[in-house]
């Protein structure tokens, strides 16, 4: 895995081919939580982005000194750390959004993905490969938080960032928490109907993994 | 005060709903909920679970992290505490109540990394609970989150018959149903106003 195309591949594996919210299905909980607008989307994804990489990183450098039998607490352990740096910062410097989800910033310590990437990648691979893996798994993270994001803001509140395009409120169901589950469904459905049309998938994304 | 804690039970049972209004801990709601057996299996294990939670997370907020300002660490300690208690409770129950430990144990492996479990004691955090509001949130929450578990069960044992279409099989229709029923929820926001 040391040149540019396996990386590359590895990048891409993370954003489209196992996408963690749409394909793969884990840590649902925010994607419906946080996107009721595009900007805690955002700040979301970022904040994932974030822990996710570190915690590879980390787990890559010390995948040689820790020992198996107590694997899983320290990896834990590492997340728990790195989602505290984060949490701090998006406490002091992003004020009015972390009141609104500063819950689901401190639960980004449970997250299926952050451990099942850090089990079943970082801990087996060099340090560059798990960078590049955290990267991807983290931006697919982010791209499936903005583009429900997107979806829900536009038709719950006509705007997008706060900044409004149309004169009226579309759908207000969708950014109440029932549109949230109605708009991951439905965007579910969506890419694995696009997945079997075009690209001869079987669409079973998001078919009974968890 | 007891109409105090009243009102924090129920409104965590009810109107913050963990799954319907909070969204928390889906990954166990649609991973559990195919089989009516298991939703009821993982609704006793979680609901034990998050009240004991919330009263030892509130004895160490209370009575270690406060008084030597340890605020900033409740992640790391919180979670500490919730892997501590599942590896206990799953050594223990294996010796002690080993026929317990074949129906529930498996649950109880997945418990450490989920969200629910540990929303339970950052929510009392948070909102600087006392004993028994801690233990109303839990074991509201607790119950909240089993009737979850069982009313989507239910329904997904039917689901089975029904004629979705394809791209709609499996996770994303019963997205779909949950939003339905978030909406029924919705008819509680009503009942309470905190």
């Amino acid at each position: 895995m040391s040149n540019n195309v396996s990386l590359w591949a590895l990048f891409k594996n993370g954003i489209f081919g196992e996408n963690p919210v749409f394909r793969l299905a884990l840590s649902l909980c925010p994607a419906v939580a946080v996107t009721s607008g595009v900007k805690n989307g955002f700040l979301m994804g970022v904040a994932v982005l974030f822990v996710m990489t570190m915690t590879n990183v980390t787990v890559s450098l010390l995948r040689n000194f820790i020992n198996p039998k107590v694997r899983i607490p320290s990896y834990v352990f590492i997340t728990a750390t790195w989602v505290t740096v984060i949490d701090q910062v998006m406490a002091a410097y992003q004020r009015a959004v972390y009141k609104e989800m500063g819950l689901y910033i401190m639960l980004i310590v449970a997250f299926a993905i952050i451990l099942s990437r850090a089990e079943m990648f970082a801990s087996k691979n060099k340090l560059l490969p798990s960078f590049v893996d955290g990267i991807g798994m983290g931006l697919g993270f982010l791209l499936a938080l903005v583009l429900l994001g997107v979806f829900r803001e536009f038709l719950g509140k006509g705007s997008l960032w706060g900044v409004h395009i149309l004169n009226a409120k579309p759908l207000l169901i969708m950014i109440m928490p029932a549109g949230g589950f109605f708009a991951v469904g439905l965007m579910m459905g969506w890419l694995n109907w696009i997945d079997r049309k075009f690209f001869g998938g079987t669409g079973g994304g998001g078919g009974g993994h968890h | 005060m007891w109409q105090h804690v009243l009102t924090i039970f129920i409104a965590s049972a009810l109107i913050n709903n963990f799954v319907f209004s909070r969204y928390l801990g889906l990954c166990i709601f649609f991973g559990v909920t195919k089989r009516m057996e298991t939703a009821v299996g993982m609704s006793f294990t979680f609901t034990a679970v998050m009240l004991i939670q919330a009263v030892l997370n509130w004895i160490i907020y209370t009575y270690v992290m406060i008084p030597f300002h340890l605020g900033f660490l409740k992640i790391v300690i919180f979670i500490g505490t919730v892997a501590a208690f599942v590896q206990a409770a799953d050594t223990i129950m294996k010796k002690v109540a080993p026929a317990l430990y074949y129906k529930l144990g498996i649950y109880l492996a997945l418990i450490v990394t989920n969200c629910i479990i540990l929303a339970v004691p950052l929510i009392n955090a948070d909102e600087n609970y006392t004993l028994m509001e801690s233990m109303a949130l839990g074991l509201g929450s607790g119950l909240g989150f089993s009737l979850a578990l069982i009313i989507m069960a239910s329904i997904r044992e039917k689901l089975e018959l029904a004629d979705v279409p394809k791209s709609f099989q499996g996770l994303p229709i019963s997205f779909v149903l949950t939003g339905l029923i978030a909406l029924a929820f919705l008819g509680f926001s009503g009942m309470i106003t905190l």
